[in-house]
């Protein structure tokens, strides 16, 4: 069902389109790239000044020239905000991929239940996994760091592994779900008639056509960890032996530092950079990961 | 005995399968919910409280006679209703501009979308320095860029004065989440048959009649959720704001105000409280449409 939704939204120009247009149908369309390109312009805006403004070196960036770019590139801000921002972003990139891959394992398993082997209030069972999704993290985080404290995970970079699985689990079983209701129920049917169980038919059936909905859920997950900065900031405490890549980059950026933009825009970019590689190369799946997370279309 | 088993929906062996979710979202996400509602009724005001009871909604009453509190909540709502406005004004017209398909649609729906890739921590750099309040000469960012096109008039404080705050606080809110609120909208349109357009069509009906009496009576499932996904992104508003403003009393809301309650002050029964009042909000809206959702799902199947 969720890749439909997405087809939808990719379907490419329609015939409509095609046919010739007549006067007020051409100023339409100009006035349609018109509108377009404005937002793009809007949309690009900050993104477009992180850039320019990383290359002008660490004092480079004066008011008046901000908006232009460099006449010459000088990475000089690169280097020592690559050094400051080198280990945390190792350390944000090694609990990212742990847990956005157990969240996916999870994630599949439950989809699959939920979708194809519902069980005596299994609509209910999931509604309640869905309201974990909308839940102010603030209203678990108290007992959530005295749980870490007493699990002895507490000032090891695993709370935040554990945290984003678990708070993770609403969105990935639901990603899943919809994933999976669009595989025929006939395929069941028919290996069932061979004899096969739950588990095999999961096994074999299900988990070889899921490479997609993988890519989904682990770039879903890999992007909201990486960017995530609450539980980053609650369960790690500011402590600089478990600083990631967002609370590094606020420790760049905060107050006692505004005035050095050269050098706070680069680490903003260089910190940004993952997660925008992602989307560059893997943006369908996002698109698709947003829309199959958002219940119904 | 076993075949037969095995030949019956077994009921259960998928319940096995989810049981170690189940488990996880019982003590992870009610139970702590449940721990952190206990706490808000009790007397642990600071980290040295040792005598810790109940003082029942003590807490509760005290946060409403708190100035501050007051104040953040009020922000807060400012900042959902033009958040939500502007969100669902610029989501609808992207997806009006895009819906029937126009050349280089991907590389505008691209761009438009990947503000929701990025960290607001890192965003907030850009923001805070697009946002800056110096004016005239010493104007940077937009003031600066209103000055070069002639509207130096419109220069403003932007985040930095009370009474705009949360305007230009929603200002980035909306640059990032639009483009999600336009993929929603694409979708609900795309979903409306054409033939339905077509007949209209042939019925003679204008552009703007086949909107009015066809797109939008469908679109309203999809309305009404992104109404919910904006809302309770809007109710945890905490590191958007935190990126651009950290703690600054203007721009405080309910997030910011309990972290600083935590952190600074140590008060857990306050900040405890206050996580309450933000799960109060989001849970009359969210329940409901839950179970809508739930409702519409059985009645589909």
């Amino acid at each position: 069902m969720s890749s439909d939704i997405a087809s939808r939204v990719e379907r490419k120009l329609d015939i409509r389109t095609k046919k010739k247009l007549d006067g007020a149908g051409q100023f339409w369309l100009v006035f349609r790239y018109f509108a377009l390109t404005i937002l793009f312009v809007i949309a690009a805006l900050p993104i477009y000044i992180m850039v320019i403004n990383s290359v002008k070196g660490i004092t480079g960036v004066t008011q008046s020239a901000a908006f232009i770019p460099p006449t010459s590139l000088d990475f000089s801000a690169w280097g020592p905000t690559w050094e400051i921002l080198r280990e945390p972003m190792f350390r944000t990139l090694f609990f990212v991929v742990q847990s956005s891959i157990i969240s996916a394992i999870i994630g599949a398993i439950n989809g699959f239940v939920f979708a194809k082997w519902r069980f005596r209030g299994s609509t209910f069972v999931f509604t309640t996994f869905l309201f974990g999704m909308f839940i102010p993290y603030q209203a678990i985080m108290i007992p959530l760091t005295k749980f870490n404290q007493w699990a002895g995970i507490g000032n090891t970079i695993y709370v935040l592994v554990f945290a984003h699985v678990i708070y993770g689990i609403p969105i990935c079983t639901l990603i899943f779900r919809n994933y999976y209701a669009a595989i025929p129920n006939e395929l069941i049917e028919a290996a069932r008639v061979d004899g096969a169980g739950m588990v095999r038919i999961f096994r074999t059936i299900f988990l070889p056509l899921s490479i997609p909905g993988f890519v989904v859920v682990l770039i879903w997950q890999f992007t909201s960890a990486w960017n995530d900065f609450l539980f980053a900031i609650f369960l790690t405490g500011g402590s600089p032996k478990l600083s990631v890549a967002t609370t590094a980059l606020n420790f760049i950026t905060g107050s006692g530092n505004q005035v050095y933009y050269g050098n706070n825009m680069t680490a903003s970019l260089i910190v940004s950079i993952p997660t925008l590689l992602v989307y560059l190369f893997l943006g369908r799946y996002f698109l698709r990961g947003l829309l199959s997370g958002s219940l119904k279309g | 005995m076993k075949v037969k088993k095995n030949r019956v929906h077994s009921p259960w062996g998928g319940f096995f399968f989810v049981l170690p979710s189940i488990i996880a979202m019982a003590v992870f996400v009610y139970g702590m919910i449940g721990f952190t509602l206990r706490e808000s009724l009790q007397n642990r005001t600071n980290s040295y409280t040792e005598d810790v009871k109940y003082v029942g909604f003590i807490n509760y009453v005290e946060l409403w006679q708190d100035p501050e509190f007051t104040h953040a909540l009020s922000n807060l709502l400012k900042f959902t209703a033009v958040f939500m406005i502007g969100c669902l004004l610029s989501g609808l017209i992207m997806s009006l501009l895009l819906e029937k398909g126009i050349k280089g649609e991907g590389f505008f729906r691209s761009t438009y979308l990947y503000p929701m890739a990025i960290s607001f921590i890192a965003m907030g750099t850009s923001w805070r320095w697009l946002m800056d309040s110096a004016r005239d000469a010493d104007a940077t960012g937009l003031n600066y860029l209103l000055q070069k096109v002639g509207l130096g008039a419109l220069q403003s404080d932007w985040y930095t004065s009370e009474a705009g705050s949360m305007f230009a606080m929603s200002l980035p809110a909306i640059w990032q989440m639009s483009g999600y609120v336009m993929a929603l909208f694409l979708a609900g349109f795309r979903g409306i048959p054409d033939d339905l357009r077509e007949a209209a069509r042939v019925d003679g009906a204008s552009e703007f009649k086949i909107s009015r009496h066809i797109l939008f009576p469908q679109l309203s499932p999809t309305f009404l959720t992104v109404l919910i996904i904006l809302g309770h992104i809007s109710m945890k508003v905490f590191d958007l704001i935190f990126g651009i403003a950290t703690k600054s009393y203007v721009t405080k809301v309910l997030a910011i105000y309990m972290w600083q309650v935590i952190f600074d002050f140590q008060n857990y029964a306050k900040g405890a409280a206050i996580a309450i009042v933000i799960l109060l909000m989001i849970a009359v809206a969210v329940i409901p449409y839950l179970i809508y959702v739930n409702k519409t799902e059985e009645a589909n199947k």
